[in-house]
């Protein structure tokens, strides 16, 4: 989230959609409903279902799922063709003004694709998605691998007055002007006007150009399980900046995220792409540090006059002292700060790679804590085959799940190949969250430290206590018998008060870092001695005096002792803020770029909502939040408040590298979808989509008589597939069930409760039919098309699953392995299925 | 007020019936309540697992910490103080005490052997010295020094790690470590999907 | 050990006045339950069973996510689902949280026989003891919403009880805490009303529900437990919440003009009590606590 769960309060408008946070987040939604109480906001839903949110909402549209583009597009032009945009902050806080390089082509004038595109490779040659050079002259393409695109222009062209035909906000208006309400309904089937009434409700907040109110868009899976997801998300990005909503209290773009710790895995990369606080990884290319960093660390790109902190400036310092928490004092200069020691990545090992890997034979063993891979999918079955081909498999648990019984898992019982399965799999006792302490990272990005209440029952050990004493005896393995290059295992620094079970106190102050030699600020001449925990990331260095385990956290453990334990409620801006209670990352600061919450000369949009402001007595920046900017930049100085862009505004044109599949968002349409792209029929699908053609990975189209439309969703009464082991919840929910609308069940004689069976190309499923007035069919490109919704929550290994109350199927044998192209993030949703009476 | 509930209802159906006899009032009358079964538990607070609210819990256990005492959980409420969830839960947050003491825990080490048709049980011992043989002889047969090029990678694609949800920071920290020091590249987390 | 008691200002079977005032002030408490507000999470559903230590039951899939067709002796706090077609042709799915309203007038304590089986507290909870239930049923037809039931193998009845044991300590009934939109809210009648009208006139004049009202029916005097409705004219919409809820004729009847029949039966009962002492000594307690442990058993 941009902003946070309390924030929500602040706001006037709300558009929830690729979310259902009623169910999902409850206890988040309370500052929805408090908006609505206190401030008479008001809430548009958008969904396939109509859904608990939806229920609360003052508008409901249904929409096909994977459709989400047009509609957001659409929104974008109405907002455009009705002025009801924020024209101070468009020109001054993004990058509206400026002008983009002549050869770059929007899909409308390139058969549904941007310029660049390589049909034989299916991928872009970005060099053309450039701003351009205020000069006119053209930066040259790196000859090399890894730079093949040219850098962005450090002086960039612009036109204040947003009228250049090829100004980013020409560009823009050009690009949604296709997206008409009468091609919504027929892309997304919400009647125009429905469509025309969400659209005014949620631009109203930019009515006649005043920028007293804001709105927020609120989404979670429903947007990022798509072909597509980071495009659509990035076309919520873009309204926000357009209607100046983005630093605002009660504005923001704001992904709720699905699980407790969810958002402090992707900071702690625990993800083949990264390394902690969204370093990129070194490719092998880069053969050294130096160039890593090169590569990796931007340069500023903007209108002369203007300026960026660029903050990413920083990126060695970081990086180095990630790599000094690494490898301590086997990291030097000389040795390029253990270069060689991390791993080189120069291609796609995500999550449907990684199992398509092992079912191809090259992944032999897997560990897996607290990860149900197998019921998590996507195609469960591919995932079941793969571990079948695995040597072992490690699974920490404290419930039976479906991976670690995969081997008698229901699939192979009626293949009876059981015996020949040579997978050795050992299933770990692990603790339960109570037994733990550490810290969690929400939505928010606050930090929150957790006590152990209670020690872990039966032989059950303590997660960090396997992981080290796995990792120990492996170094002391490669100790005693040596083997292939040692040296990163052998001098990973492991110096932990009991190296076999590391207090996690210690790694949280690893987290935060410290000095390695006596250091002082320059200007303020505070000292920090070395062995100290160092105050926040401004300290680090590239010179290996600092380490930092990642350093958007650095500030979380200081010497004033563990930062994320504070529990002081208190809010005297009544804005939300609560600043005493745990820890936020960056700096503590609740609100990302709340610079842009106050106007050009640095005084808040609203008066009676002050986040941050510029006092010309102090001559810096102050407010009831940390302010997300340089404390000393004047206002006249006209420093970008996207400090973390090199073009220190907001990207509504995202230039280069930025994405895989265009610098604006186009609709395309699901992998599996009912209907040819309605704006270019030729292109279909997003270009760039990563699919495999094993014999697991099939794809099913109308023709073959897979025509409904199928989304998968969870319960508020359960959590992914953990509570069905826990009886209350069972008993709210006690078996899994189908939602079909009801004209279809009419149409099908399906009643309630009826069982049903939904095939994909790839599996089927049965469960009950929930026959509900609540999904109603739909007309895309007038043809009746209809939707279902399946919760997700069951497997074969449960409490509803050993009363022979579920048909021990799961929802993830539907679902497909194509993945959206930047996140990697498998199709979950919007994919096509049969389905009869079972 | 000594009262017990017994004693009271007694009392008031003898004066009840003297009242409704002879005209007069009652002393007033007073009930005594189930005992409010978290008067004197432990409180310790905690972070819900589930969802990203991230709702702060207090977990009520039983025994005051001494030293003769194992906690047990009594009783999980969600934390007033929490500014998000302001002692709130949801149906999933309410229930967390059958989650913390649930009978199908999982409670000691197990195998399946090659082939196996059960599970088997092993000791901590014997698991982890297999897990960590097993990782080293992966890694020692698949780790790619240099690539095609001649270029240093260093690394093995034939481990995998896949990370939970509801794993802390500093787990998540721990692993990052081990798995890169190992050189695993197939290292994913329940954040892609 | 804590001894939590609440002050009785009525008594079921019992054929006396009132009881006695006290020296302190008592004021009513309420609950109040915005349906405008409610996303039918069920928290507190969970919440109820948690604090009250319920045991589970089973429960069949019934096309709905309502969890169960009605209450149970065992499960007192039922969130009820309702998908509602408007004229225009779009959706409302209304839930409503159903359990005991605890009335002013309750129903369920006019009917009861049994002296002492059901008690109102001063502030205003309706409160059931087990302990003193003879299990005949005629709580089930005093009450006009259909909340008391009764389980089957102890012929005790059960109803919510407003969390007495936490109110008593100042606590906040467990319903109330869980609940995550806030569409549950906890205080005096007297502030619950007001918030539950501003509500109403907020609903009325800046969102689109002309009819938004307040449920505090007269004919039971009043309950304990306020809705706030989108459309407070037609509360049936909300599972068939009644629109004029009173107690029974025939509990009227019975409390009423026929109330010397219950004085003269209490006069005969005090006569046979006296005698059942002379003859076998006072009741033994342990048989008593034995039976209301029973009451709680599955």
């Amino acid at each position: 989230m941009t902003n946070g769960w309390v924030d929500i309060k602040n706001t006037d408008m709300m558009l929830i959609m690729g979310g259902n946070p009623a169910e999902n987040h409850p206890c988040g939604f309370k500052w929805a409903m408090e908006a609505k109480r206190n401030r008479n906001a008001k809430i548009i839903s958008v969904d396939p279902r109509f859904t608990r949110t939806s229920s609360v909402a003052d508008q409901f549209c249904q929409i096909r799922a994977g459709t989400d583009i047009a509609f957001l597009g659409g929104v974008i032009n109405y907002a455009i063709q009705n002025n009801r945009i924020a024209h101070e902050y468009l020109v001054n806080y993004t990058n509206a003004a400026f002008v983009v390089d002549s050869d770059f082509k929007l899909p409308a004038d390139t058969d549904g694709v941007f310029s660049g595109f390589n049909e034989a490779k299916t991928s872009y040659d970005r060099s053309s998605w450039n701003y351009a050079s205020a000069g006119g002259a053209k930066a040259a393409a790196g000859t090399a691998a890894p730079a093949p695109l040219p850098p962005m222009p450090e002086k960039v062209d612009f036109d204040l007055t947003l009228q250049n035909p090829n100004c980013v906000f020409q560009l823009l208006k050009k690009h949604y002007s296709r997206y008409t309400p009468e091609i919504i309904e027929r892309i997304t089937g919400i009647p125009k006007q429905e469509f025309l009434k969400a659209a005014d409700l949620f631009t109203s907040v930019r009515k006649d150009g005043d920028m007293k109110k804001a709105a927020t868009i609120i989404y979670a899976v429903g947007w990022t399980h798509h072909s597509f997801g980071t495009q659509i998300i990035r076309t919520a990005a873009m309204l926000q900046l357009l209607l100046g909503n983005v630093g605002r209290a009660g504005g923001g773009v704001n992904a709720l995220r699905g699980h407790s710790n969810i958002q402090g895995a992707t900071d702690m990369a625990g993800l083949y792409d990264t390394i902690p606080g969204y370093l990129k990884v070194p490719t092998p290319a880069d053969g050294s540090f130096d160039a890593w960093m090169k590569r990796t660390t931007p340069t500023a790109s903007k209108p002369a006059p203007w300026e960026s902190w660029n903050y990413y400036s920083n990126t060695s310092k970081f990086a180095t002292s990630f790599m000094k928490t690494m490898y301590g004092d086997a990291a030097t200069k000389e040795n390029g700060w253990a270069f060689d020691y991390l791993p080189k990545v120069d291609r796609d090992y995500s999550w449907t790679n990684l199992w398509n890997d092992m079912y191809n034979g090259t992944v032999k063993g897997m560990l897996a804590f607290g990860m149900n891979g197998v019921a998590i999918g996507p195609d469960s079955n591919k995932n079941i085959d793969a571990l079948k081909k695995a040597d072992w498999l490690v699974v920490g648990e404290i419930y039976q799940d479906e991976t670690s019984e995969f081997w008698k898992s229901p699939r192979v019982i009626a293949q009876g190949d059981m015996k020949q399965i040579q997978t050795t799999v050992y299933r770990l006792p692990c603790a339960g969250f109570a037994e733990k302490d550490g810290s969690f990272t929400n939505s928010a990005r606050w930090l929150l430290w957790k006590n152990a209440a209670v020690p872990t029952p039966g032989d059950c050990r303590l997660d960090q206590a396997i992981v080290a004493e796995i990792f120990l005896k492996v170094r002391d393995l490669y100790k005693k018998e040596g083997g292939k290059f040692p040296d990163p295992i052998l001098k990973l620094s492991w110096n932990y008060t009991v190296p076999m079970n590391p207090p996690l106190a210690e790694v949280l102050k690893e987290l935060n870092g410290k000095a390695l030699a006596d250091l002082e600020d320059p200007v303020t001449k505070v000292q920090i001695k070395a062995g100290q925990q160092l105050p926040g990331f401004a300290w680090l260095k590239d010179d290996g005096t600092t380490a930092c385990g990642n350093w958007i956290y650095s500030g979380c453990y200081t010497e004033a002792g563990n930062q994320t334990a504070r529990r002081d409620p208190s809010d005297p801006s009544n804005m939300g803020v609560h600043a005493g209670w745990g820890w936020s990352w960056p700096a503590n600061r609740r609100v990302l770029y709340n610079r842009a919450s106050c106007d050009v000369d640095g005084k808040p949009w609203d008066p009676t909502r002050r986040q941050v402001w510029w006092n010309e007595d102090q001559q810096k920046w102050v407010g009831n939040d940390v302010p997300d900017f340089k404390a000393d930049s004047k206002p006249k100085d006209h420093m970008g408040p996207f400090i973390m862009n090199a073009e220190g505004v907001g990207r509504i044109f995202a230039p280069l590298a930025a994405f895989a599949d265009g610098p604006f968002p186009e609709f395309y349409e699901p992998i599996e979808s009912p209907v040819e792209n309605l704006l270019h029929a030729a292109r279909s699908h997003n270009p760039v989509v990563t699919k495999f053609k094993d014999a697991d990975d099939k794809f099913g189209t109308p023709q073959q008589g897979f025509n409904v439309v199928c989304t998968t969703f969870r319960l508020t009464e359960h959590y992914h597939y953990w509570t069905k082991n826990n009886p209350m919840n069972v008993q709210l929910v006690p078996e899994p069930f189908i939602e079909i609308g009801a004209e279809m069940a009419n149409e099908m004689g399906i009643r309630g409760g009826e069982k049903v069976k939904v095939s994909s190309a790839r599996g089927d499923y049965i469960a009950k039919a929930m026959v509900t007035k609540r999904i109603k069919p739909m007309l895309i490109d007038g043809k009746k098309t209809y939707q279902i919704g399946i919760p997700f929550h069951w497997g074969y290994r449960g409490i509803a699953e050993d009363e022979g109350k579920t048909s021990l199927k799961m929802v993830n044998a539907l679902t497909h392995t194509a993945t959206d192209p930047n996140a990697h993030t498998p199709e979950f949703k919007g994919f096509l299925v049969k389905v009869e009476k079972a | 007020m000594q009262t017990t509930r017994r004693d009271f209802f007694k009392f008031a159906t003898l004066g009840g019936a003297a009242a409704a006899v002879f005209g007069f009032d009652l002393r007033p009358a007073y009930a005594q309540l189930r005992v409010l079964k978290i008067a004197r538990a432990n409180e310790t607070r905690s972070t819900c697992p589930y969802c990203a609210v991230g709702c702060g819990t207090i977990i009520y256990t039983i025994g005051d910490r001494a030293k003769n005492v194992t906690p047990q959980v009594v009783h999980v409420e969600g934390d007033p103080d929490h500014p998000t969830n302001r002692g709130t839960l949801c149906p999933k947050g309410s229930s967390l005490a059958q989650d913390i003491l649930n009978d199908r825990r999982l409670l000691k080490p197990q195998v399946r052997r090659p082939g196996g048709t059960q599970w088997e049980d092993i000791s901590w011992e014997d698991a982890l010295s297999e897990i960590a043989h097993k990782i080293k002889k992966t890694r020692d047969d698949s780790f790619i020094e240099k690539d095609a090029k001649g270029i240093t990678v260093n690394r093995t694609e034939a481990i995998s790690w896949i990370g939970g949800c509801t794993d802390t920071n500093e787990f998540n920290f721990l692993v990052v470590k081990a798995m890169r020091a190992l050189g695993v590249v197939h290292l994913e987390n329940q954040a892609r999907v | 050990m804590s001894q939590a008691t609440l002050r009785v200002q009525k008594i079921s079977g019992h054929a006396g006045s009132v009881p006695g005032d006290d020296a302190q002030r008592e004021y009513a408490v309420c609950k109040l339950i915005d349906t405008t507000t409610c996303i039918g999470c069920k928290a507190c559903e969970v919440a109820c069973m948690e604090w009250n230590d319920l045991p589970f039951g089973q429960t069949v899939f019934d096309n709905t996510y309502q969890t169960m067709p009605e209450t149970r002796w065992n499960y007192w706090n039922l969130i009820l689902f309702n998908e509602h077609e408007k004229e225009d042709g779009s959706l409302m799915w209304l839930m409503r949280k159903n359990q005991c309203m605890h009335c002013a007038d309750p129903g369920c304590l006019a009917a009861c026989p049994s002296d002492g089986a059901i008690v109102q507290y001063t502030n205003g909870i309706v409160d059931f003891q087990q302990a003193n239930c003879i299990g005949c049923g005629y709580c089930i037809t005093g009450c006009p919403f259909d909340i008391p039931k009764m389980n089957p193998k102890t012929n005790r009845v059960f109803k919510c009880t407003l969390c007495a044991d936490r109110v008593s300590e100042g606590l906040e009934p467990a319903c109330i805490k869980s609940c995550p939109t806030g569409c549950l809210h906890f205080g005096s009648k007297e502030d619950m009303l007001d918030i539950a009208e501003k509500r109403a006139k907020q609903l009325r004049e800046h969102f689109d529900f002309p009819s938004a009202g307040v449920y505090n029916p007269q004919g039971v005097g009043g309950t304990g437990v306020v809705y706030v409705l989108h459309d407070a004219t037609k509360p049936e919409l909300y599972g068939g919440l009644p629109s004029n809820p009173s107690i029974p004729w025939s509990v009227k009847l019975w409390k009423g003009p026929l109330k010397w029949l219950g004085n003269a039966a209490m006069l005969g009962g005090l006569i046979g009590l006296v005698v059942h002492y002379l003859r076998f000594g006072p009741k033994e307690r342990e048989e008593t606590i034995k039976e209301a442990h029973e009451g709680a058993e599955p």
